[in-house]
């Protein structure tokens, strides 16, 4: 072998792309489709509450829930496990969705509220004649919609903009977002912002007209945050599978490298936090409804550690990971916190440990070689 | 100037005519017989890399000390020194990371590299190769020398890439030409040293750069692989403008046929290898020791 020989070569290499999910990975969609579609709602609405195969209310919201907060841990693993850029303020984007939905609520309440004004009852509880301005676009549901994805989108963009072109990058960068979010929480505690200081929002009753407490509306919030969740998946697959998620891959691994190659990695990044600050928004948006209150305790450092914590466990860099990941510590959460609640805290903390001195990749690591191991004997 | 050449600049002037209305409003720029579009790398002086009475100093510390170098389109120049002689401050100058305090340094006869960006000096086709290779681990061989493949970057025109069969081509003809070929599903990282090395060379090569500056190549390579490297720029002279920063003199000579020595911070000698071998001046500060 010797490279004198080799400008002689001309041979087509194979096209090896491959489709966005096999055969059995379509088969796995339709049928998490079919369940939170057809399924959910027909074992909970349809069967008799007697039947062992009702579902019951509770485990509908509790998994509603999950699914906002899974939505999260998708949008901190492209941030995090594809981009490498560790956010620990993704709590904000997600309350920020959240507060944007929670005034929708709250104009809705109309004059039904304890004080039969038609401003919000935290309003008239502090004297106020007017709403504030932040409240202009309140009352418009298509308006509300589209602040969903902008105020976080906004926000994340222009943040991300110079703390990006700044260069600013690894604990740094995770250090001024948890910053970022607790700055926020601090200012909607307060009365004079117009969000109604530490109590939030809450006592909703109405969306779209519509009562909010009744069984439909609720199934109707599960199979859309479902859907969505869904939606994010496919979004997330095509993007990490396009030369854009290879170009963010690379940013991860060797920056630098990948200046020198003549890309400029602020656009990259910009648009992935973003887009991750969207998604969190949009899963935000989706939660207040579903739990019926938004208050600053989102915006706490923990809410977004948390957040990390859930792509961690299930294994940074894959996609299926982090929504696994949010179910298992989610779900233990809330097991755990009814069954024995003061373990709580040692079993998230022995969590931890156990993550990070056994599966560096979290629980799709874990899979991959056990499904490895079964392939080879 | 030959028939055909006058048709090619003729061609080139007219593509960059501007237009009728824009010619009346009476501008000014000169018609000189050479025709030169802006940003174009202009060889017409013979010289692609020309750097002059080029300062720095770090806390004090002159690293580059009015070091002035000229390097030929075509040329393999290797560059030797002891350890802090200015070899990486030289390349890192060169591609932008680090901003002399004074001097010039120019690709080509128009392109002053001090007013861009290291991607801007990146994509003009100015590569540079670290000492440490640097590839991307995650991503299988192939995978890495797509994403240095030259053609537009971008957000939007990423998301929607797709390989054409000519640049298919390409990727197999620079795989062979590294000889990774069968190593090409292979995640990065699980390369062996000299096969960084290469991948990294090959990833530099597909960008059909202009100058090549390569530092220390085949540091942490067996004999064999630091002959094949050899063999591999050998091919590459000519063709491409090379660079090459290394310690390793048997390596240098076999390739070099022009060595420029340097020494804190500035040209100590330069000539064939020979000649800088037989300089007292050399022997005394690095050869000697």
């Amino acid at each position: 072998m010797t490279t004198s020989t080799t400008f002689a070569s001309s041979t087509l290499l194979p096209d090896t792309r491959q489709p966005l999910l096999s055969r059995r990975g379509w088969l796995g969609f339709a049928l998490a489709l079919l369940l939170i579609c057809a399924l959910v709602p027909a074992l909970n609405l349809l069967t008799p509450s007697s039947s062992p195969l009702h579902l019951s209310d509770y485990a509908v919201a509790l998994v509603g829930k999950i699914m906002c907060y899974a939505i999260c841990a998708l949008a901190m693993d492209l941030i995090w496990g594809f981009a490498g850029i560790l956010s620990l303020g993704h709590g904000l984007f997600f309350a920020l969705g959240g507060y944007v939905m929670g005034m929708y609520l709250m104009r809705q309440i109309g004059s039904d509220g304890q004080y039969q004004s038609a401003l919000p009852d935290f309003m008239v509880f502090l004297d106020w004649k007017t709403l504030p301005w932040t409240w202009t676009f309140s009352d418009s549901f298509p308006a509300t919609l589209a602040l969903i994805v902008l105020v976080p989108g906004a926000v994340a963009g222009v943040f991300g903009y110079f703390a990006f072109r700044s260069r600013i990058k690894g604990v740094y960068f995770s250090i001024i977002t948890q910053a970022l979010t607790y700055a926020a929480m601090l200012l909607f505690f307060r009365n004079e912002t117009g969000f109604g200081g530490n109590n939030g929002f809450t006592d909703f009753k109405r969306i779209l007209g519509l009562a909010i407490a009744t069984p439909a509306m609720r199934m109707t919030l599960f199979v859309l945050t479902g859907l969505a969740l869904l939606g994010f998946y496919l979004l997330a697959l095509w993007l990490t599978r396009s030369k854009f998620g290879r170009v963010l891959q690379a940013v991860r691994d060797a920056e630098s490298r990948l200046m020198f190659c003549g890309y400029s990695p602020l656009p990259y990044k910009l648009t992935i936090w973003t887009l991750s600050a969207v998604m969190c928004g949009i899963a935000g948006a989706l939660y207040v409804p579903q739990v019926g209150i938004i208050n600053p305790s989102e915006m706490n450092v923990a809410n977004s550690i948390e957040i990390a914590v859930w792509a961690a466990v299930g294994g940074r860099g894959t996609l299926l990971g982090p929504i696994a990941g949010a179910f298992l510590v989610n779900g233990a959460k809330s097991w755990l916190t009814v069954s024995a609640p003061e373990f709580w805290l040692y079993f998230l903390g022995a969590l931890f440990i156990a993550v990070t001195l056994f599966l560096p990749q979290g629980l799709a690591g874990l899979f991959n070689k056990v499904f490895a191991r079964k392939q080879e004997s | 100037m030959t028939p055909d050449l006058m048709e090619q600049g003729l061609q080139r002037l007219q593509k960059k005519a501007p237009p009728a209305a824009e010619q009346s409003s009476g501008d000014r720029s000169a018609g000189y017989s050479r025709v030169h579009e802006p940003g174009s790398l202009d060889l017409s002086h013979g010289r692609i890399l020309y750097l002059e009475e080029v300062c720095v100093s770090f806390d004090g510390f002159r690293a580059i000390n009015k070091l002035s170098l000229d390097i030929a389109p075509g040329e393999l120049r290797c560059i030797i020194g002891p350890n802090g002689a200015g070899k990486t401050t030289m390349m890192d100058i060169i591609t932008g990371k680090t901003r002399p305090d004074s001097g010039q340094v120019f690709f080509g006869s128009t392109i002053d590299l001090l007013r861009h960006s290291e991607a801007e000096i990146a994509s003009m086709g100015l590569c540079r190769k670290f000492q440490k290779p640097t590839v991307f681990e995650a991503l299988s061989v192939f995978e890495n020398l797509e994403l240095c493949l030259s053609g537009p970057r971008g957000v939007a025109a990423d998301l929607w890439h797709r390989l054409s069969g000519q640049q298919r081509d390409r990727l197999a003809e620079v795989l062979e030409l590294i000889q990774l070929s069968e190593e090409r599903h292979r995640p990065a990282g699980l390369l062996s040293h000299g096969q960084k090395q290469w991948l990294e060379i090959g990833m530099l090569l597909i960008q059909d750069p202009k100058l090549l500056l390569l530092d220390e190549p085949v540091a942490g390579m067996t004999d064999q692989e630091t002959e094949r490297t050899a063999e591999l720029f050998l091919t590459l002279k000519g063709k491409h403008t090379l660079i090459v920063v290394e310690h390793d003199m048997g390596f240098v000579g076999r390739i070099a046929e022009k060595v420029t020595v340097l020494c804190e911070g500035s040209v100590l000698a330069e000539g064939s290898l020979a000649q800088v071998q037989a300089d007292e001046r050399v022997i005394e500060v690095y050869l000697g020791r």
